[in-house]
């Protein structure tokens, strides 16, 4: 609970922080405190929950292990980001401290979904995590791109959350009740045959606006143009922390409350996978550009990530984390790399391994977990997403047809990996790696290997 | 602990190689040997009364994977033995050649000798699975950085066949590790749970497995990235690819296939033995009208493999156990075909076999290892290669199959096949007219002298004392 206060609370903050700190530099540090700040918080909260056991608030929200566990985590992530990338997000345009003010009210959303119980909730946190995105895409403003992307953000944005309160309507009528957690609701979700339509149709619903939000096919149109518009220093925060805390807000929904009628969702969550994994794949195979293929891969991810919804167990909320966690690093760190580059295309990264031995190596650590080669993190993700679907028993195609997918991204990250180190060429960058950028970065592939050996450090 | 430092000092090694401006085959060098001596300790431990060496340590408890690793077969022996062999081997037959970004070379050969010690070690699936892949990352990219033209092509498509057989070995790990009893990847666990699977699901659940395996061997038709993999990769990295990563398939195929699918494997054994017979007489036809000597010995390796994978899945005792044998020596036989073929390449710069020639009068001591070598290949008695040769048709023609003669003969029509490849090779490489007057073919440097006496010397003295190795495998 701290967090979100806290959170929303430094948001305020940083707002007046334009105000007071005319230097960049000092509101990039600004923020930079703020997020520390925010991580002591989540880890305090963390802490309260592990001795006092789960907590609830006004029956809106309901922090226990796992949430508070996963908001230490994503925070974590968060402040990683915020290192990697502070200069950047700065270079973006004249109004630094707005930026950092929107992430964070983008954080404070992500705990509301992280922990809510009530289904009003659920709304306010995704349009506290969306509306500021809207911003941050069109934040480029001499770029069309960017405004471009913007829009259209926008545009889909508000149709999904249209049909998110159309869902939730309709659950509402079904059962009388907002609270995922009372009686009430869950007595409507016992088993598929007393289920009513209102219920069916509700539950379909919130599955379409949650799969938009995570980019699942047939919902994922806007985002190849949204993530390659938006400018590079934000679309690792969108690709990564903010998709994951969705996927938290998903599970909890349908475990906790329509775990027992799986049989009703689980086919189209399913179909889901198999149009996002074949579709983010094969389309990142034919990008030119580094970013729209990462654009692509999210895509491409995130039909992995649909295992842990598809699959309900015990097993899925592990892989849900470790996912999270691997692919976050992973990603931040790829694109680390990616917006020190002068040329996006592949070829721009043609044998940068010789001129920045640092940047090239890290990347590839990152692009091996993303296309879960052992011993990186996503290895053990992508075999927890599995292994949850395998203990699942039913419908054990689609793994099979799951890991012929990854068998091709291997084709898109290698692509990368060949440009580094194998072919001829004369890499650009816009400005060279600091020591303390490569440090940060080291310390990243670090993690994602010491994810790949321990993975269990992470899992409660 | 002893199991360990097998795997350790490669490690370590390799690292020290990366980080080492001049002199980097030096750490690389000096683990290997260690590694070597400390292989050739726990053989001797092992061999004087078979007791097992293992090392289990709680690896993620909440999975039931332990990190766990054992000697427990004469097969593993061999092995490791061979994977100890041939990196020291190769080190010091390249030790005065020009060698661009020395470091990673030796570094990632380094790398690639941990992952392969571990594959042989592995007594846990998960283990034994990291490992499998381990072993291919740093192949993959000596093979993309050193070698020819169209390398970084051929290398990826061997990448990708690769990864996705094993993706497929994943899955069929997490089936088996799901149905095992207590819930782990100990390979005792996967015995009981695979054998205790209904004869349908084994039957699918065979090609999940056997897929990985066999295009790693491999088997035709998953061979096709193998002819042009092995030509365009470094022979250096060749050696490792051919000497050594097949044999992982085989290996793979006695430890983790046959023990634990035993009805999957009985209802497939037809097709596999059909199919590796084919790539046995198509493999040896494509040797004979080769003119790059490089595909020539990719293609016989294709020959040899598929003997051994039809006398496997024959399943009987002294079959297998000559698979056994034969594995190692056939390491050892190419390693020698590919060192003989970079000596020829750093003094000719061609691999055309057409462009070759009338070496025996210039290089006596060379001839002397090409043709000992290349009899050894085609198992000719007292070389090594013959005891496991004559062990596996033996094992083939025991076949409870129906079929069992045709197989055996129409697999001994390989072994006249490889007699008439291999001997023209000879033929064109070191008789007749000498093709280019200019070029002054030195004879071999004593590195390389040593090299080839240490591999003749083992091809000798196991083609006259095989009894080191049966009672091995027995």
């Amino acid at each position: 609970m701290n967090a979100i206060v806290i959170s929303a609370l430094l948001g305020v903050v940083m707002m007046f922080a334009g105000l007071l700190f005319k230097d960049s530099k000092q509101v990039q540090w600004a923020a930079l405190i703020g997020i520390m700040i925010l991580m002591g918080a989540t880890i305090f909260d963390n802490q309260i929950i592990s001795t006092q056991g789960s907590k609830t608030y006004f029956n809106m929200i309901e922090l226990n292990s796992f949430t508070s566990w996963f908001n230490v985590l994503i925070t974590f992530c968060a402040m990683l980001y915020f290192f990697l990338f502070h200069k950047q997000i700065a270079l973006v345009g004249r109004n630094e401290a707005e930026y950092f003010a929107l992430m964070f009210f983008i954080l404070s959303g992500v705990f509301l979904l992280s922990s809510y119980s009530n289904l009003l909730i659920l709304f306010i946190g995704i349009e506290i995590l969306s509306i500021p995105q809207y911003i941050l895409a069109g934040s480029d403003k001499a770029n069309v791109k960017s405004t471009e992307a913007s829009l259209k953000y926008f545009l889909m944005g508000s149709f999904s959350t249209g049909i998110l309160l159309m869902g939730i309507t309709l659950l509402y009528g079904a059962t009388g009740s907002f609270d995922i957690m009372s009686d009430k609701f869950t007595a409507q979700f016992i088993q598929v045959d007393g289920m009513s339509s209102l219920a069916i149709v509700g539950i379909l619903l919130m599955v379409v606006s949650f799969g938009f939000k995570v980019s699942a096919a047939p919902m994922h149109f806007w985002t190849p143009d949204v993530y390659d518009g938006t400018p590079t220093a934000f679309t690792p925060f969108m690709a990564t922390i903010v998709k994951v805390s969705v996927f938290v807000a998903f599970i909890r929904l349908f475990h906790f409350s329509f775990g027992s009628v799986s049989h009703a969702w689980q086919v189209t969550i399913v179909s889901m996978i198999a149009l996002t994994l074949l579709i983010g794949n094969v389309t990142a195979v034919y990008q030119t550009s580094v970013k729209r293929m990462m654009a692509y891969s999210s895509i491409a991810q995130a039909g992995f990530m649909l295992f842990a919804i598809f699959a309900v167990n015990a097993t899925s909320w592990k892989a849900i984390t470790l996912y999270s966690v691997s692919y976050t690093l992973a990603s931040l760190g790829v694109f680390a790399v990616l917006i020190k580059m002068k040329d996006y295309t592949f070829d721009g990264f043609n044998g940068l391994a010789k001129k920045h031995p640092v940047l090239a190596i890290t990347a590839t650590i990152c692009l091996f977990s993303l296309a879960g080669i052992p011993l990186t993190g996503g290895f053990f993700a992508k075999y927890y997403v599995l292994m949850a679907a395998v203990e699942q028993g039913s419908m054990l195609w689609i793994v099979v047809f799951a890991v012929l997918m990854a068998a091709i991204s291997v084709y898109y990250y290698f692509r990368v990996i060949m440009s580094m180190f194998f072919k001829q060429g004369d890499a650009e960058l816009i400005e060279q790696p600091t020591t303390i950028e490569k440090t940060l970065l080291i310390i990243n592939a670090a993690m994602i290997i010491a994810l790949g050996i321990l993975p269990s450090v992470i899992m409660k | 602990m002893l199991l360990i430092i097998l795997i350790l000092v490669p490690i370590f090694g390799g690292l020290v190689s990366f980080l080492s401006k001049n002199n980097s085959q030096l750490p690389a060098l000096g683990a290997s040997l260690f590694t070597l001596a400390a292989t050739l300790f726990s053989a001797f431990t092992y061999y004087n009364g078979h007791t097992p060496i293992a090392i289990d340590l709680t690896w993620i408890p909440s999975l039931g994977a332990n990190f766990s690793l054992n000697i427990n077969s004469g097969l593993q022996v061999l092995m490791l033995a061979l994977t100890a062999i041939v990196f020291p081997l190769v080190y010091l037959f390249l030790n005065n050649k020009e060698l661009e970004n020395k470091s990673t070379f030796y570094g990632l050969m380094s790398l690639a000798q941990a992952g392969l010690m571990g594959v042989f070690l592995a007594n846990d699936a998960l283990v034994f699975y990291i490992f499998w892949e381990l072993a291919l990352i740093p192949v993959y990219f000596l093979s993309s950085m050193f070698g020819g033209e169209n390398r970084i092509k051929v290398t990826f498509k061997f990448f990708v066949y690769t990864f996705v057989g094993s993706l497929l070995l994943l899955v069929a790990f997490l089936i088996i590790y799901n149905h095992t009893s207590n819930h782990s990847f100990a390979w005792t666990s996967f015995v009981e749970s695979g054998k205790s699977m209904s004869g349908s699901m084994q039957n699918w659940m065979f090609w999940l497995v056997f897929l990985a395996f066999a295009i790693k061997m491999p088997m035709f038709p998953f061979h096709t990235w193998q002819p042009d993999a092995y030509e365009q990769s470094s022979t250096p990295v060749t050696i490792v690819l051919s000497a050594i990563m097949v044999k992982m398939g085989l290996f793979a195929v006695i430890k983790w296939l046959l023990p634990i699918l035993p009805l999957g494997v009985l209802h497939w054994t037809n097709l596999v033995t059909i199919l590796s017979i084919i790539g046995i007489i198509y493999a040896s036809c494509l040797a004979i009208v080769q003119t790059n000597i490089k595909r020539l010995i990719a293609y016989s390796s294709i020959a040899h493999i598929g003997l051994m994978i039809a006398t496997l899945f024959a399943q009987n005792q002294l079959g297998t156990q000559g698979v056994a044998i034969q594995m190692f020596n056939h390491g050892i036989n190419i390693m020698g075909l590919w060192l003989i073929v970079l000596a020829i390449e750093k003094r000719l710069g061609t691999q055309n076999l057409n462009e070759m020639g009338g070496i025996a009068k210039l290089a006596p001591k060379f001839t002397i290892a090409l043709v000992l070598i290349s009899l050894a290949n085609i198992a000719l008695p007292l070389t090594n290669g013959f005891i496991g040769e004559f062990m596996m048709f033996n094992g083939l023609f025991q076949s409870t199959s129906p079929y069992h003669i045709a197989f055996t003969v129409v697999a001994g029509l390989g072994v006249i096949l490889a007699a008439v490849y291999t001997l023209g090779m000879i033929q064109k490489v070191a008789f007749g007219e000498l093709k280019n007057s200019q070029v002054v073919f030195a004879d071999l440097s004593i590195n390389e002298w040593i090299v080839l006496i240490i591999i003749m010397g083992i091809i000798l003295w196991l083609g006259f004392y095989p009894n080191v190795l049966m009672s091995l495998v027995s």
